[in-house]
């Protein structure tokens, strides 16, 4: 049985990329029958892999190989379903399969489709979203080049390197009003030309994948189906800004996406289009990558490059920015994951038709990562400037279990806590802002009415204080003393004078901190403060938590006072 | 390198672009508090006591890394910084044990001077009490973990001049904390040279020579400057 | 400072009233403020020493001016009296680094009661003897049990240090102290 055709030629210009693809297209067609199997993280925690065994099994034992092709697929997005499997040519999608089911799936691969198990993939949490950095919609194989190739990869950057000057990609990226997806947002093209216009012999582009914001795992996501995409844009990227290396810097606890990147690396640079020469062209573009040891401050640039060098993940004052004064002192572009996998669809779709979707202010699309107290958890995409109460209620299927909505926590540890009456904002980098939150990478945790606002605020702060460097004072010290001020206010032990002290500090950190780390570790004290004071008063004045989390509701949350 | 104008607390004055706003502001007799900056060595940005507000810029800047530029208006004075200033101190006085009047370098120490400059008499953070230890096992010098305020100018004195790198930071956050070679006894380091200049490069009492009793030990970091130049002169 | 003392007669009874407490410190401070040689005779003119540990008076009185508070509260009995002393007065002093940061007292603090009685009594006292004030988990320094208006940091502040503190107080002025005296001196 031939599950996968591999090719093993060298691909120097679009011509030969274009036939490549048609060859594949066409071993492609000649199956009837084709059925992909999400191969992510979520889906393979609940046996996908075995699934998948399974149905090609079944076709095994019909002797249908010949008809029937069933491959490893990407995310679907709607992970709480897992696992998935979905029929493309029936427009199929079935949820929670198990391992009995794969004779079922594999008879009605004609005929009628396996009711009970099926998964309305016409509901708004599939047609309102706006896929452009997941535009395959799990119906890919990841660790294909040739599917990947088939399905127009790799064009772009061929693209670039025969029609594009690196400052036309530049211009073009500019054009797009693309904006850093890592959670600052700083304009992308802005970025590049910085990074183009150093004079330097040596120039570095590192993909941040050191996603580490509790809740966020779009980049995982992404780095799991999509890992030639990247990979394409980190090339165009190193074209436009003249770096003949690159890094893909990923946190170690992303096994899968470290796997999958590391054979696409080695599997694009044996066709040629990644290494020496891509194209035939003189531009040389190697990429390695480095593993995260899991300190979430690796996050921040300078950490990161710091970690890539050898050293201990420190972030350094800024100025001078990476783009200037990066890895190994040399000029280097870094950016995140997702900015990487936009840059694809900018090059080869054009930045005009890019710019159509978004906000004047924020283009394009963003992914995020639906989690907590909603029902469809799992990964989706939608356009920038899209309202929370869509994300939430439509796209997300509302809050479970006949719970009443709280709050929304967007932008992972420096982020904030939105409430229920400005769930109508939109989505964009300067709505999230002036609602005290941030963008971030893209984690959305929903928060439903059992949760304590303050507990949460704890909760991150813990994170804060246990994720700090301990380079500078007000984030090594100021954190573990807010942290220890929430803790003593769960327990009823806090005052209002202490209150004021916390305010005080969220301030001194926020402005004094050396990284973002810091300068973010306040806001989800500042934002709950904001919107949910009435239950920091309860847990100081009352001695009550609203939400039962401190104690059960109605209960004195103070703790029996010993003698010592 | 050329010659820039800016103004610092009102004050016009000159500077080359190759050096931060905290030299030329000490050449212009404009003191701006820090305690892990160190004449001789490399700069670190951690204590924050440095941050200046510049005009134009909505984030403060530490001012022992920020370069000088032609037309900078500096200010390093208000009542915002003081009072950053002094709960950054008071961080310091909470995260170790710090015990004035029985240290040794009681009225010898800039932590100490710090809090007087600054205004201090007393903490309102809540202390820490951390338990730490005293490492008394080499032969000339005691570390005393309690007083340490994790400026690293010690690890950086150690690695840059010196060239031993005896010293470095182990854990992270809250944990952080000052340890010879791997985390062994300070006695039984292989790397250390007993040179002595992490002793005169400490601030506080952390580092200091054995056998000197409360407020008997003096430290005096200038030769760090010389051998900086020398260094360079000889490169 | 909320309150101004004013009295200009030499009768004891209208004076301004001044105690001085003793908690867990060494009575170093006590002893500077005795250092004020001949200079306390003319403050004894103008103030009304009520309670001190230097005269023998036993019962705290109600609307004392002034109290100077030596020392870290260390203790449950530390603690009961400083909660008293603070009702019953209106200017209250953490005189020195005891009072003000616990300074030698806490240096118990980050190993525990329990490990300290180990250790005082080699073992023959794993739990606190009822027999004197239980100990507290933690000397703390006054200001984070009651509240203080005015810190007088040094150990010990010196003669110069609390005559000037007294002399501005009851001048009904809040003396500026950080050139003359900080932590530790």
């Amino acid at each position: 049985m031939m599950i996968d055709r591999k090719i093993n030629q060298q691909i120097s210009s679009p011509e030969e990329l274009a036939n490549v693809a048609a060859e594949q297209l066409a071993w492609q067609a000649q199956y009837q029958h084709r059925v992909f199997v999400c191969m992510g993280t979520a889906c393979q925690s609940v046996q996908s892999g075995a699934v998948l065994t399974a149905l090609q099994a079944e076709i095994k034992s019909k002797a249908r190989e010949n008809e029937c092709l069933v491959s490893p697929g990407g995310c679907q997005g709607n992970c709480a379903s897992a696992p998935l499997v979905s029929v493309p040519e029936q427009d199929l999608l079935y949820q929670k399969v198990q391992l009995s089911d794969a004779e079922e799936i594999i008879e009605a691969l004609a005929g009628k489709p396996v009711g009970r198990l099926l998964c309305d993939n016409k509901s708004d949490f599939f047609t309102m979203q706006n896929r452009v950095v997941t535009n395959h919609r799990g119906l890919l194989n990841p660790e294909s080049i040739e599917d990947y190739i088939a399905a127009g990869g790799f064009s772009a950057l061929l693209k670039a390197l025969t029609d594009f000057t690196p400052e036309a990609v530049v211009q073009e990226l500019q054009k797009s009003g693309l904006r850093g997806r890592g959670g600052a947002g700083y304009p992308t093209g802005l970025k590049w030309s910085t990074v183009a216009k150093t004079r330097a012999e040596q120039r570095y582009v590192i993909c941040n994948a050191d996603e580490g914001d509790p809740g966020a795992f779009m980049n995982r996501s992404v780095l799991e189906d999509y890992p030639f995409r990247v990979l394409e844009g980190m090339a165009i990227a190193a074209y436009a800004v003249g770096a003949s290396k690159g890094y893909v810097y990923v946190r170690a606890e992303y096994p899968l996406a470290v796997e999958r990147v590391t054979k696409a690396i080695r599997n694009a640079e044996k066709h040629g289009l990644l290494g020496n020469k891509i194209g035939s062209m003189s531009f040389d573009f190697q990429v390695e990558i480095r593993l995260g040891a899991g300190a979430f401050v690796c996050g921040e640039e300078t950490a990161l490059i710091s970690s890539i060098e050898g050293g201990k993940g420190l972030p350094c004052p800024r100025p001078p920015y990476p783009a200037e004064s990066g890895l190994w002192g040399m000029p280097t572009l870094i950016n995140n994951v997702e900015t990487f996998a936009n840059v694809v669809p900018i090059i080869s779709g054009g930045a005009e038709k890019y710019a159509t979707i978004g906000t004047p202010t924020s283009k394009g699309t963003k992914t995020f990562a639906l989690s907590g107290s909603i029902m469809n958890t799992g990964l989706v995409e939608v356009p920038l400037g899209t309202s929370l109460r869509k994300m939430i209620f439509d796209i997300g299927g509302g809050v479970p279990d006949g719970h009443k909505f709280k709050a929304v926590q967007t932008g992972g540890p420096a982020g904030g806590c939105i409430p229920e009456e400005h769930l109508d904002a939109t989505i964009d980098y300067e709505t999230l802002m002036e609602l005290g939150s941030f963008m971030g990478s893209g984690g959305m945790i929903v928060m439903d009415d059992s949760s304590c606002m303050v507990d949460v605020a704890k909760f991150f702060m813990q994170f804060c204080a246990a994720e700090s460097c301990g380079k500078c004072v007000p984030c090594r010290v100021g954190t573990a003393h807010m942290h220890d001020m929430l803790d003593r206010i769960t327990k009823g032990e806090g005052t209002m004078e202490e209150l004021g002290q916390l305010e005080s500090l969220c301030d001194v950190v926020k402005f004094t901190s050396l990284c973002g780390l810091g300068q973010g570790a306040p806001n989800p004290v500042l934002s709950t403060l904001r919107f949910f004071k009435g239950e920091y008063l309860a847990h100081i004045v009352g001695h009550t938590c609203p939400a039962g989390v401190c104690a059960p509701v109605g209960q004195d949350i103070r703790r029996p006072t010993c003698a010592l | 390198m050329r010659v820039v104008t800016l103004k610092i607390n009102g004050q016009e004055m000159s500077g080359r672009d190759d050096e931060d706003i905290l030299h030329v502001a000490r050449e212009h007799d404009i003191e701006i508090p820090t305690l892990c900056q160190l004449d001789g060595i490399s700069e670190w940005g951690g204590c924050r006591l440095c941050l200046v507000e510049i005009e134009g810029s909505a984030k403060l800047s530490a001012a022992c890394v920020t370069k000088v530029s032609e037309g900078m208006v500096v200010n390093t004075e208000s009542e915002r910084l003081a009072g950053y200033r002094k709960t950054i101190v008071e961080m310091l006085f909470t995260e170790g044990n710090h015990v004035c009047s029985v240290c040794v370098s009681n009225n010898n120490c800039e932590l100490q001077d710090m809090s007087s400059d600054l205004k201090i008499d007393h903490i309102s953070l809540p202390y820490r009490y951390p338990l730490r230890t005293v490492d008394a096992s080499h032969d000339l010098f005691i570390f005393d973990a309690n007083r340490c305020i994790l400026c690293t100018r010690c690890v950086r004195v150690c690695d840059e001049a010196e060239g031993a790198h005896t010293w470095d930071i182990a854990g992270r956050g809250i944990q952080s904390q000052l340890v010879s070679d791997l985390h062994q006894p300070w006695g039984e380091s292989t790397s250390c040279t007993s040179c002595g200049k992490c002793v005169e490069a400490c601030p506080t009492g952390a580092i200091f020579e054995k056998g000197k009793a409360a407020g008997e030990m003096v430290k005096d970091a200038k030769f760090l400057v010389y051998l900086a130049e020398m260094k360079a002169e000889k490169s | 400072m909320s309150s101004t003392i004013t009295s200009n007669t030499n009768d004891v009874g209208t004076l301004p009233k001044l105690a001085t407490v003793w908690l867990d410190g060494c009575s170093g401070c006590h002893m500077s403020l005795l250092d004020m040689d001949h200079r306390l005779l003319t403050l004894l003119e103008k103030v009304n020493l009520v309670y001190s540990p230097l005269v023998d008076q036993k019962h705290f009185p109600d609307d004392v001016d002034i109290t100077l508070v030596e020392g870290a509260i260390s203790s449950e009995a530390d603690l009961e009296k400083i909660l008293m002393v603070r009702e019953r007065t209106k200017i209250l002093v953490s005189l020195g680094d005891c009072a003000v940061t616990a300074n030698v007292p806490s240096l118990r603090n980050p190993l525990g009661v329990n490990a300290i009685l180990e250790r005082v009594s080699d073992g023959a006292l794993p739990k606190q003897p009822d027999t004197v004030p239980l100990l507290c988990a933690h000397a703390r320094p006054v200001h984070t049990v009651v509240k203080v208006d005015l810190f007088v940091p040094g150990c010990p502040p010196s003669a110069d240090t609390i005559h000037l503190v007294l002399t501005e107080l009851l001048a009904g002025r809040t003396p500026d102290l950080h050139a003359i005296t900080r932590f530790g001196l």
